[in-house]
């Protein structure tokens, strides 16, 4: 199991490096919607200070849900997703597999670039840290809910724009601990309970989301 | 053995077929004929468990296969009409991922033998982007080679393959018949396979 | 036990259902207009005035029920699709996806109505309330459903797809719900209740007899709303026909 789970990670994370591009592409679009704010309610520093934490985590949040589309889509259209489904392996364990890869090329270096962006809205250190802790926690639990959608709207006309539809009402708690986590520290409470509570989403999804997205990719292959 | 009890399958609101029975033992051959939109490609991802029969159920050694799941996946092999390369995977790449998939300790090895198998030594190294379209075929037929799947369901295997491809998947068929193995398949070309027990069901539409 | 089974399997099929559901129709909408009357009689007439809201508060009896049925309704929803998914019965995702667009409806109207009272009462047409903000999260939750349902063209692929769904939403709703309402009380204080903690007794009633009314409307729209779509999933069955050239 194992094996088969790290093939599948393997796999995929070559794919996606012969394809920077696509990866790349990704990390843009979270750049350019964080830095787009401050054009559109001004440059003072005390309203961007209070926005910064919510506007990078929507920004994250609309990034991941982009790069659905590359998840299961391009094996999909080429027939490898047939050899997945019918492998004499757990279908929920090549899904996490793939989950996992898709996080690490499109998920992960939105937390690692996201505190750049923090400082241009004047977060302190000490904010910038617990957003890349959150982005950290929360981001793979976007991934998790994100495939199951990807995996519903597979091979349907406008599944983009649908699947946004389908998946951003439930990434509606983790954006609330995300950024209210940062908000926390910034107001000083302490940013621990929504951390913890972050951390309780991702369990859940980590068990349940694989299983759920593996069923609904037996369903659109059918 | 593979049975299929009082099969009735539907593709959208239409149903295809119905009250299909048939059954394939070791070393038989099995050909499903039938006009364009009969259903053949239906019946077989029914028969792989890819689709779902509206009535009726497929069995493996008495079991329904659903119910088998991935012990039946490991004797069974579904080769569709798409060819399931990888653009950006070289053609040893495609082939050593799905033996890793398969999961063969020695899934190297299994790929270059499969590779040579079906002429394709001299492409390994190229992506599966500048791969012509009787190659493609090649490389995924490539797949039966790799391991010891007893039941073979293919998809019109010899589509854009040339005269001298078709001869040697032909071959390649006879040999695992005559190991006892069990083919399905639908063709609308004319080949015929030199086996003892080949069989024919005709969809009707 | 087993003559349990044999009904429950009976009605589950569609071709039994059908006139079933037909001969049923008539009450559930008289029913309806005779709770609808008589609700809104005890809310406009019987209910005493607030002192504090004056009569404007009165959009209650519309906003409360409408905003408990639309929750009510996404729970029936997805246990119907549950239903579906686990025994593969046709008529469970018919009914869900029939239940669908009235949810919506209850959903919309109990945001309208909120609207409708929040401007007299707190100045402003939209407050982040939680109740408000979650009901607005339902309402994409319904439209979520009901456009993967019509973007899948093949109803076998469309019934369990839009099933598992609804399914994941009604475990996010509790979810989704308490972190908005945690993020309601830290961003705001305490969420804004309505004046009064006491209820009067006229009130309460008036306001469970129009729940009841939309429930009947409810049934009665959906049973409708079902008879076509059993219709057309079974169009191609001997007995649509028959009925078909019995109505013509």
């Amino acid at each position: 199991m194992w094996a088969a789970l790290r093939c599948v990670v393997m796999r995929d994370l070559t794919l996606a490096m012969r394809r920077r591009a696509d990866v790349l592409t990704t990390l843009f679009f979270f750049v350019i919607v964080v830095s787009l704010f401050p054009l559109g309610v001004g440059p003072e520093m005390d309203t961007l200070r209070l926005m910064g934490p919510g506007v990078v985590w929507v920004a994250a949040l609309l990034a991941s849900m982009l790069s659905l589309g590359r998840l299961f889509s391009g094996d999909y259209i080429d027939g490898t997703l047939e050899h997945l489904v019918l492998a004499p392996q757990p279908l929920t364990v090549l899904v996490l597999g793939k989950i996992a890869a898709h996080w690490l090329v499109s998920g992960l270096p939105l937390v690692l670039i996201a505190p750049l962006l923090g400082l241009q809205y004047g977060l302190s250190t000490d904010a910038l840290w617990v957003l890349v802790l959150s982005l950290i926690l929360g981001t793979p639990v976007l991934s998790l809910i994100g495939a199951v959608g990807a995996a519903l709207t597979l091979g349907l006309r406008g599944g983009g724009v649908l699947v946004s539809l389908l998946v951003l009402p439930l990434y509606i708690p983790v954006l609330i601990f995300g950024a209210g986590a940062v908000d926390a520290q910034v107001t000083g409470l302490g940013p621990q309970a929504h951390l913890s509570l972050l951390g309780a989403f991702l369990v859940p999804a980590l068990v349940f989301a694989p299983w759920a997205a593996g069923w609904a990719l037996r369903i659109s292959l059918e | 053995m593979l049975e299929v009890v009082d099969l009735a399958c539907e593709r959208g609101e239409r149903r295809l077929f119905q009250g299909l029975n048939f059954s394939l033992k070791a070393g038989e051959l099995l050909y499903v004929l039938g006009q364009n939109g009969s259903g053949k490609t239906t019946l077989l991802r029914t028969l792989c468990g890819l689709a779902w029969p509206a009535v009726g159920e497929v069995r493996w050694d008495g079991t329904e296969i659903r119910r088998l799941g991935d012990e039946y996946h490991r004797k069974m092999l579904y080769i569709g009409h798409l060819n399931g390369v990888k653009d950006d995977f070289t053609a040893f790449e495609n082939l050593r991922v799905t033996g890793q998939l398969a999961g063969y300790a020695d899934s190297e090895e299994r790929a270059l033998a499969a590779l040579r198998r079906m002429e394709l030594t001299a492409c390994a190294e190229l992506p599966g982007k500048v791969l012509s379209q009787g190659q493609r075929r090649r490389l995924a037929l490539a797949r039966l080679l790799l391991g010891d799947s007893r039941l073979w369901i293919l998809d019109e295997p010899f589509s854009a393959l040339d005269v001298k491809s078709v001869e040697g998947v032909q071959t390649v068929l006879s040999e695992h018949l005559d190991n006892g193995g069990m083919v399905v398949l639908t063709t609308h070309q004319e080949v015929e396979i030199t086996s003892r027990r080949a069989r024919h069901i005709h969809l009707s539409a | 036990m087993a003559v349990g089974q044999i009904n429950w399997f009976k009605f589950s099929s569609p071709a039994t259902f059908y006139p079933l559901a037909g001969k049923l129709i008539p009450y559930f909408t008289a029913l309806a207009v005779v709770l609808t009357v008589v609700g809104l009689y005890l809310g406009f007439f019987v209910a005493p005035t607030d002192y504090k809201q004056g009569e404007g508060y009165r959009i209650i009896f519309i906003h409360v029920p409408a905003a408990w049925m639309s929750m009510l309704i996404y729970i029936v929803m997805a246990a119907y699709a549950g239903m579906g998914l686990v025994f593969n019965t046709r008529l469970s995702s018919l009914m869900a996806s029939a239940l669908a667009p009235t949810g919506a409806l209850f959903t919309f109207l109990a945001l309208w109505t909120g609207a409708l009272w929040g401007k007299p009462m707190w100045g402003a047409w939209w407050v982040w309330d939680a109740r408000l903000t979650s009901e607005l999260i339902l309402l994409f939750l319904y439209i979520g459903f009901m456009s993967l349902k019509a973007a899948i063209d093949d109803p076998r692929r469309a019934a369990p797809a839009s099933g598992l769904l609804a399914i994941i939403g009604v475990i996010n709703v509790p979810i989704i719900y308490k972190s908005v309402e945690w993020w309601n009380t830290l961003h705001q204080g305490a969420t804004i209740k309505s004046s009064g903690t006491s209820m009067e007794t006229t009130m309460l009633t008036a306001m469970l007899v129009m729940t009841f009314a939309m429930w009947m409307y409810t049934v009665a729209v959906v049973l409708t709303r079902v008879r076509c779509e059993i219709l057309e999933a079974e169009r191609d069955t001997e007995w649509v026909a028959a009925e078909l050239s019995k109505s013509s």
